[in-house]
């Protein structure tokens, strides 16, 4: 199967996730967009490591892992943080900082 | 297959692992440590960590190598530079941050439960922001010199991830603090995967993560010039967010207001040096080659930025989204030492990244210090009359907008001079033109708050001017100090970054 395929479904997966973002009002479901995302770029990575013949690409896909499992701690901790205090976790409730 | 131990070279990595070695230190101290003596320990462990580290890069300062850590982390001259001012914007930075008043007791508590009460009460105030800040400072060191692409994500992370937290910490106006810690967070995290997926483009385009290795690729010319040209889009989306460059910038106003005032400061001055430190030498050894095809956009975002951020800027009521605004602005003055391309731009660029962090550490200080009974004043017009209750604290805001504006004889103006001059001998024009205009706009605003605080009368509505403790009032006064002897003598600094910054690649 031709590798370019990955490349595609790679930029379908970001696209997916990055339109999640902008269009889901709820906190958690905004970060998984994220998460796709930072995925979407590890299948790239392992994708061209395939292509290039070149083994860099898939190290940086487990660095981007551990990366991505850190971000998950700081984000679900300040989301649950606002969660109790507002029972709420739509992005558009936390709307106290305007111009 | 034999496994190569790989070699590092201690002496010149030094000031990141003494940063390091101090942040897991203060972890521990947080752990172990009785709550009576946390906050000095924390607050000694911090400040010796960061000028220990200072110390070290000092004796370090000639050394150039490319190898310190097999290729991931360049030791240049522009890397000493830019690691020296993040360092010194961070030691003044920690002098306001020791003032714990700003700070929740207890991050975990809910707003306004008993359990909050019962931490104030007791004084058990937790001290994470130490470690977290020094975390913070260590990432912001490796951004600005990491070589491949797995250091510089991991070093963007390390500066973000902290910073998410620390916004969420204020003491006063706890929901809008956690709000501002949600918003930098998501939009932060969105960006850093723009970023990752740029590095993804560039690494199938070169087939090589380290920057030497994309820069020959695109010298050479050979790739797919579609890869090539979706990276760069990429990872400069990651990196203008960073700076907060429009239209990038959403996030900066409400993180800006919403943090606890010394982070704000700290984030504002520190995470810019970072970033642009990256972003230079990423656009000026990678990218100088393809010119042509980033040259353009940049030049089109700095301008918007800059007439973006003075415009927007003049509209604002509240004192830290009026610094916020001023700080997009800047954001498009430094691009222009970006869209330079040569040596005075680079010069021009370390100048004005360190003069414009140290006054804008200052800034904030003094914002911290004018307060009410329920916390602290950012309505500009409470701040009316300022001048005639407290005369020093006005006068160094005044000097630290001077500066902002580039006023002659402060910093801001050989930075602001020195930066145009290097864009206008490259020829791009219309950016230098756009960016006097938006200084000529951006010292209409500065001068009005300067003209509220000294020839209007005070309020009688309880804004009053903190005494400042002696860690504040040190770090403005270094700050204000800085801000005019590099207005009046800013030739020792000049030469000494110009003999100093050159990349390696």
């Amino acid at each position: 199967m031709d590798a370019a395929n990955y490349l595609y479904l790679s930029a379908l997966l970001f696209s997916i996730g990055a339109i999640g973002v902008v269009l889901r009002r709820n906190a958690i479901v905004v970060f998984m967009c994220i998460e796709l995302m930072l995925n979407a770029a590890n299948l790239s990575f392992v994708t061209f490591s395939r292509i290039n013949g070149d083994l860099n690409g898939q190290v940086v896909a487990f660095f981007t892992m551990v990366v991505a499992a850190c971000e998950v701690v700081v984000g679900l901790a300040i989301i649950v943080t606002i969660y109790r205090s507002r029972r709420s976790a739509s992005v558009d409730d936390a709307s106290l900082l305007r111009r | 297959m034999s496994f190569i131990s790989p070699t590092l070279d201690y002496t010149l990595l030094s000031p990141i692992l003494i940063l390091l070695g101090g942040a897991l230190i203060g972890v521990l101290v947080e752990a172990f440590v009785s709550k009576a003596l946390r906050s000095s320990t924390q607050l000694t462990l911090t400040i010796g960590t960061l000028v220990l580290s200072l110390a070290q890069l000092w004796k370090i300062r000639n050394e150039q190598s490319m190898g310190a850590a097999m290729g991931s982390v360049v030791i240049d001259g522009p890397a000493i530079l830019l690691q020296a001012s993040i360092l010194i914007i961070a030691i003044l930075s920690i002098l306001v941050i020791a003032d714990t008043d700003h700070f929740t007791a207890l991050a975990a508590a809910l707003p306004g439960s008993e359990q909050e009460r019962h931490s104030i009460q007791t004084g058990n105030q937790v001290t994470e922001v130490y470690p977290l800040t020094l975390f913070a400072i260590s990432g912001m060191m490796v951004f600005p010199v990491a070589t491949d692409l797995i250091t510089l994500f991991v070093a963007l992370e390390m500066l973000s991830l902290p910073l998410y937290l620390m916004a969420g910490l204020s003491r006063r106006r706890r929901l809008a603090s956690q709000e501002a810690a949600l918003k930098y967070f998501l939009l932060g995290s969105f960006s850093s995967a723009f970023f990752l997926f740029g590095m993804a483009y560039l690494y199938g385009y070169s087939a090589s993560v380290s920057l030497a290795g994309i820069r020959e690729s695109v010298v050479g010319g050979s790739g797919n010039d579609v890869l090539l040209l979706l990276g760069m889009a990429f990872i400069s989306i990651g990196l203008l967010f960073k700076v907060g460059a429009v239209p990038f910038h959403a996030w900066s106003p409400d993180v800006y207001q919403g943090a606890p005032t010394p982070i704000t400061g700290f984030m504002a001055a520190a995470t810019k040096v970072a970033a642009f430190g990256a972003m230079l030498r990423i656009y000026y050894t990678v990218f100088a080659n393809a010119e042509w095809s980033w040259s353009p956009v940049i030049s089109m975002i700095a301008i918007i930025t800059m007439l973006f951020g003075s415009f927007v800027a003049l509209a604002q009521r509240d004192v830290k989204r009026m610094l916020a605004y001023s700080s997009i602005a800047h954001a498009g003055f430094l691009l222009s030492g970006v869209i330079a391309l040569n040596k005075s731009g680079l010069d021009a660029s370390i100048f004005y990244l360190f003069a414009y962090g140290v006054a804008t550490v200052g800034a904030f200080a003094i914002v911290t210090l004018v307060r009410d009974s329920s916390g602290e004043v950012t309505d500009l017009n409470r701040w009316r009359g300022l001048g005639k209750r407290s005369p020093w604290v006005a006068s160094a805001f005044a000097g630290f907008l001077l500066a902002f504006a580039g006023i002659p004889l402060t910093s801001g103006f050989i930075g602001k001079f020195s930066i145009f001059s290097a864009a206008y001998e490259s020829g791009a024009k219309g950016v230098v033109f756009a960016g006097v205009l938006s200084s000529a706009v951006a010292a209409f605003f500065y001068i009005r708050v300067i003209v509220l605080m000294f020839f209007t009368d005070p309020m009688q509505d309880g804004t009053s001017v903190e005494i400042p403790s002696a860690l504040t009032r040190s770090s403005i006064i270094f700050s204000i100090l800085v801000t005019i002897a590099l207005g009046v003598f800013p030739a020792p600094l000049l030469s000494f970054i110009t003999t100093l910054a050159t990349f390696i690649r």
